[in-house]
Parts: structure tokens; sequence; C-alpha cells
């Protein structure tokens, strides 16, 4: 297998704020990677660095086998990047949105390709209203559109679904999973844990640094976390008992549930201890991705002071 | 009940200070404007051109005529900065605007001097702007009567306290009639073009990087010249537009004569075009603000109203303010314009201006695509 990205040691800094820190990543071809990781942890700049639009301080690195230093314009030419707010031209029309797209890309056959991607959006009988108009959904599903209207092999996208309705969103990664079965690449940041586990493969980045690398199931299995979970009445009110306790480094409420986790498993034992007691149920679950995360973000911030 | 909440008028307040008190263009806007306008209106602005270059065609060499060279120099409204041999070269240096003033002393004039019947002295005025000559025109009313005094001696010196032993004739070229309107209009052509010219391109790409677009801009295969001349060449028409406009308001409504010079003109057009578009360019890659666009703009457009001979006469400010005046480009776009227009100079005379305007250009593109940023470091 090929690799669409191959990057090693990249970093960023603005001013004297080291945005990513010596990030190394890779990412087969056909594969979905999601990008998680807290605001402000750099996500943005990476996905920039990765299609040209920022220059690393040092390192080096390869996307669709054209070096990210040297050959920005071939990159841009076969990539396809969803800004993290929409950055369409809400004053033009939605064709002309997409015919922009199409010239700037210098495609043949123009009108056929916006036309069949006006079908394929269901937008063809509004193709004449204006882009900013247009529903929070809609907006990033005809962004998608313009970005993967040139036919590119990697396609980055950024938090494309943030603040946008559940049924959009899964029209959108329906989307997004049917042009990875075509072959192309995708990188996608973004905040939400179900997303997170619609994509292949994970990446997890923290104060710059990434944390946690694979599959969902191997970034949850290599964070070396144990989870008690706690059922009856009212046991969600225990989170800020329990929190802040010695061994609990995360106590957090999962609807009437308590998911207490920890690294070190005779500590989080004694914390739970006193509340081993009726009404409550105890056991051992597996973490889920969020408690996985808020972890690594506590072990980054230890990292970070 | 209406919401009038005194905290949150000071939450605003408060953050609205917060934010200008960082802007330090705020103190530039703050500080220098007033400066400027200060120094230009208090000093820039002499109402009364002295010193103007002024060519000589002596077709005599004798006593009087270097005394009324004399009394010229000492009226110091003419510097005496050409000599010319021949009608031709005299009405060349006027033409091309070289010199204000051509003045033309007759072969025969100390004869007819002697002999009483009040010989004629021409003097033939750049009058495309009027108020540049006016105060040397009324200060030759006082020559016949003083210049030579002091010549007239022995059996002249009765002729001294009679009436004056010679006229001055002038003769104002171009604008025969002083109409202030000839000069302002062409000259607002000038600043029309660059304020829209200007302020348009400078805020069409900083409301790209304002709005995100600029992000996608820069994630296309789009180089930076592409950007550019897209960008640029619909201002292109709008400018064309604008010129006919002037133009047409000003043959029908104010009469402006056009006496030709048009290849002159459309060259002189397209370059001060082209170059204020690239300016609005140039000033965008700076502004990271629409905001911040407009004040840039506004800087370059206040001195080319003051400076370029637009508002007052280019020869009546001192000198530091004609060495600022030259480097700015509207200058050389209005004597362009105002040499077609009223003198129908030919390319031979707008060489000058229009090697400037060209300078303008490249100059202008070059730092444009300087400064333009390929990426978003
Ligand atoms: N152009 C920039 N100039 C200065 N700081 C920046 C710039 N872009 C991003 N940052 C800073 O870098 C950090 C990482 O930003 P970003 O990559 O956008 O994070 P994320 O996308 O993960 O939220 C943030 O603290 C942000 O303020
Ligand atoms: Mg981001």
């Amino acid at each position: 297998m090929s690799l669409a990205v191959d990057v090693t040691g990249l970093n960023k800094s603005f001013g004297d704020k080291h945005v990513v820190q010596d990030l190394t990543i890779q990412l087969e071809q056909g594969r979905i990677c999601g990008f998680l990781g807290p605001n402000g942890s750099g996500k943005t700049t990476t996905l920039r660095m990765l299609c040209g639009l920022l220059t690393p301080d040092s390192g080096s690195g390869t996307a669709l086998g054209f070096d990210i230093l040297k050959q920005a314009d071939q990159i841009k030419r076969r990539t396809g990047y969803m800004t993290q707010r929409f950055s369409l031209y809400e004053d033009l029309t939605i064709a002309e949105n997409l015919e922009f797209a199409a010239r700037v890309h210098e495609l043949d056959r123009r009108r056929e390709r916006v036309d069949v991607a006006l079908t394929r959006l269901g937008l063809e009988a509004r193709r004449g209203q204006l882009a900013g108009t247009l529903s929070g959904g809609w907006k990033q599903r005809l962004a998608l559109a313009a970005a993967t209207l040139h036919e590119p092999k990697l396609l980055l996208l950024d938090e494309p679904t943030a603040g946008v309705d559940p049924k959009a969103r899964r029209a959108f990664w329906d989307e997004i999973h049917a042009l990875a079965a075509e072959g192309l690449t995708v990188m996608v940041s973004t905040h939400y844990m179900d997303e997170a586990e619609r994509c292949h493969e994970i990446a997890y980045i923290s104060y710059g640094r990434l944390m946690a690398r694979g599959t969902a199931q191997q970034v949850i299995d290599g964070s070396g976390l144990i989870t008690f979970r706690a059922e009856g009445p009212d046991a969600d009110r225990l989170a800020r008992e329990l929190s802040g306790k010695p061994g609990v480094e995360t106590a957090a409420a999962f609807g009437t549930a308590l998911h207490v986790s920890g690294t070190d498993r005779a500590a989080l034992e004694a914390a739970v201890k006193p509340y081993r007691r009726e009404p409550w149920r105890w056991r051992e679950v597996e973490p889920t991705l969020e408690d996985v995360f808020i972890h690594l973000m506590g072990a980054s911030q230890d990292n970070f002071q | 009940m209406m919401g009038f909440s005194g905290a949150r008028v000071m939450a605003v307040l408060v953050k609205e200070f917060k934010q200008l008190a960082r802007d330090r263009l705020t103190y530039a806007m703050m500080l220098a404007i007033p400066v400027v306008q200060l120094v230009l209106f208090g000093y820039a602005i002499n109402a009364e051109p002295r010193h103007l270059p002024t060519a000589l065609l002596v077709q005599e060499d004798s006593r009087y005529a270097r005394s009324m060279v004399a009394a010229l120099e000492n009226s110091r409204f003419f510097d005496l900065t050409h000599q010319a041999r021949s009608p031709a070269e005299l009405d060349r240096l006027i033409r091309s605007g070289e010199v204000q003033f051509a003045i033309t002393i007759p072969g025969d004039f100390s004869r007819r001097v002697a002999r009483g019947d009040k010989p004629q002295i021409l003097v033939e005025a750049d009058a495309t702007d009027p108020s540049a000559t006016g105060g040397a025109v009324a200060a030759l009313a006082a020559l016949p009567s003083q210049a030579l005094v002091h010549d007239l001696t022995g059996a002249m010196a009765a002729r001294a306290g009679a009436p004056a032993p010679f006229e001055v004739v002038v003769h104002r070229r171009y604008n025969p009639e002083a109409v202030t309107s000839y000069n302002i209009v062409p000259g607002l052509l000038g600043i029309i073009l660059s304020m829209t010219l200007v302020m348009l391109t400078a805020l069409s790409v900083t409301r790209e990087t304002e709005r995100g677009t600029m992000e996608t801009l820069l994630a296309t295969p789009l180089e930076p010249f592409e950007v550019m001349t897209g960008k640029l060449a619909p201002y292109v028409g709008v400018g064309l537009v604008q010129t006919i406009v002037v133009l047409l308001l000003a043959r029908f409504l104010f009469g402006v004569p056009m006496e030709g010079g048009w290849i002159g003109l459309i060259l002189g057009l397209s370059l001060f075009i082209v170059g204020s578009l690239a300016l609005g360019f140039l000033i965008s890659t700076a502004a990271r603000s629409q905001l911040q666009a407009m004040q840039m703009s506004f800087f370059y457009i206040l001195p080319s109203m003051l400076l370029s001979g637009f508002m007052f006469p280019f020869r009546g400010m001192p000198v530091w303010a004609q060495w600022l005046g030259e480097i700015i480009p509207v200058t050389h776009f209005l004597r362009v314009v105002r040499g077609s227009l009223l003198k129908g100079q030919g390319l031979i005379d707008q060489w000058p201006s229009l090697a400037a305007l060209t300078a303008f250009v490249l100059v202008v593109t070059a730092l444009a695509m300087i400064r333009y940023r390929r990426t978003l470091d």
C-alpha cells in the first residue's frame, strides 16, 4: 500500500508559541483518518502544512508523493481542502461557486461537471440561490462538492460538521465514505466521538504533540486506562465527589451512569471503595474513546507544564 | 420596558477602547493626519506662487533689455531659467510646461523707447492653471513705469515721469479666459480614479482575507500574478467608464477644450489605471482588515489631492513639497491630462510624465508580487 501522507518531525511556531511539535504521521491511501484533539491543539495548523498553506519551521515529508516543502503546487492540484469556516463566496450562487472551483482547477467539461455535482447534491433546483443563504448543513455539503470537483486524491477536511445537525452529518459522512471507497484518502478533524468511530483510524493530538494513533480499538487498548462504571440512583451525581480524589483521572456522567477512570488500578480501587455499596452497582468496563481522550488531554497538560 | 443597562454599555465601551488602544494604526491616524493636514495647509499652500520658471527671448542686447531682465527678476515672480534663441524654442518651452512664462523683448526695443513710440513686450503665460499665473500677471502691470527709471537719464529723463515708455502685452495661452474649471475638471479625473480604483481593489482583496475565502483561494493552484490580474481586470473597466463619464461632462457641461494629444492621453490613462489598481493590491497585502485598507488608501489619497497640483498650483508649493509631489503618480497623470486636453501636447512634451507613470506601474506591481503571500505564514 502506498502512503498518501508521510511526514516526519514537523514543527511550527507562531511567535514563541510552539503549535505543532515533532509531528510524524503516515496515512495509507484510501483510508479515512480522524484527526482529534482539543481546541488550539494544532489540527488546523497541521492540515495547512500538509497542503502547502503553511511552511513548517522544520521537518520534511510528502503528500501524495510530492515534497510538502518544494512541491506545494503539485500537491494543491491534487488535494481538496475544506477550511474550518465556510469559505466559499456567500455573494455568489451555488452554481457560480462550483463554476469558480472548476475554473480554478482548469477542468474540462465544466458545465457537465457542475451539473453532475449539483445533481449529486440535490441542489439543481436551487442552483441560482446565493450560497450565503444556505443552512449550515447545506453549506458544508456545497463546500465538500467544491473541494472534490477536481477529483483530488487527498481530501483535508477541517471540522466539516461543526454545528451541523445529525441528519446532515450522516449524509456528509456517507459521502466521505463513498469517496474513500473510490480511493480517496481523507484526513478529517472533528470533535465528535461518533465521527471518530466512523473513521478507519484516529490520530489524537494535544498541545501540538501526537498522543495516540491507530484504530479506535488500538487507541483504547493502548491508553492503559482502567474504567469503572457505576449504575444506580443518582450515580451520575457522584462525579463531583469522586473527581480530584487520588487515582481518579476522570469522573464523568454518562446519562444516569458514571464512568471513573485512571491508570493506577490500586489507587482507583481505593478511591471507589467508599462508594461500593447500595444503591450503586459497580463493574469494570472498557473505556470509551471519550474517556481516553480526556485522559490524554490531562496527560499532555502535565507534559506541557 | 426598554432594556438598557449601563453596565453593558460600559462593557462594550471598555472593550472598544482596548481594541483601539492596541491598534497601532489608530495612533498613526490620530497623529499623522492632523500633522499632515496642518503642515500641508499651513505651509505648502502658497496662494501666490513666486519664482515661476520663465524663458526669455531677447532679440536685442541693449542696456534697456538688461534693465528689463533685472526688473523682472526683482519682482521675484519670475525666475529666468531659460534663454531661448528662437521663437520656436520659446514656444516649445511653454508648451511642454518647462516654463510658466515666455517673454519676448523685440529687436528694435531700445530704438523705439528712444523714439517714444511705446514698444511692446510680449509676455505669454501658461494659464492652464489660472491661479498659478494670476499674481505674476498683476505684477507685470507695474513693470513699464519702473523698469527703466534709472536708464532714462539726460535727454531721456523727461520721459521718466511721463506715461510709461513701453507696454507689456500679456497673452494667456491654453486657457485664455482663465476659467478655473478648465483646470479643475481634468484634474478631477486623476483624483476620482485614484480614490475609487485604489480603494476598491484594496477592499476587494482584503475582504477575501477577512471572510476566510483567501484560505480557499490559496489552497488552489492559483499563482499570485493570476490572482492579481484576475482581480484587477474588472476594475480596468470601472476606470474606463469613469474616464468616459468625466470627459463627457468636461466637454459638454464645462466646455473644457480638447486640443488633442490623444495618444499621450490614452497611454497615460492606461498606465495610471493599472498603476492605481496595483497600488490597491499592494495595500491589501499589508492591510489585515477592510477598515485598515480604507485607512491606508486614505493616506495615499490625501497627499495626492494636496500635493499633485490638483488643489493648489504645483509651482506655488515650496520646493520640498514639489519634490514630494514629483513622487506622487497623480502629479504626472495630471500633467498628461491637462497637457493633452488644454495644450494639445505631443508625446515629445509628455514623455517625462509618461516615463514616471511607467515607473510607478512597474515598481508597485513588483512590490505587490513580492509582498503577496502564497501561504498563510
Ligand atoms: N496564524 C497564526 N498566528 C498565530 N497563532 C496562530 C495562528 N494560527 C494558529 N495559531 C495558534 O496556534 C494554536 C493552534 O491552532 P490551530 O492549529 O488552529 O488549532 P486547532 O485547529 O487544533 O484548534 C492556537 O493556539 C492558535 O491560537
Ligand atoms: Mg482548527
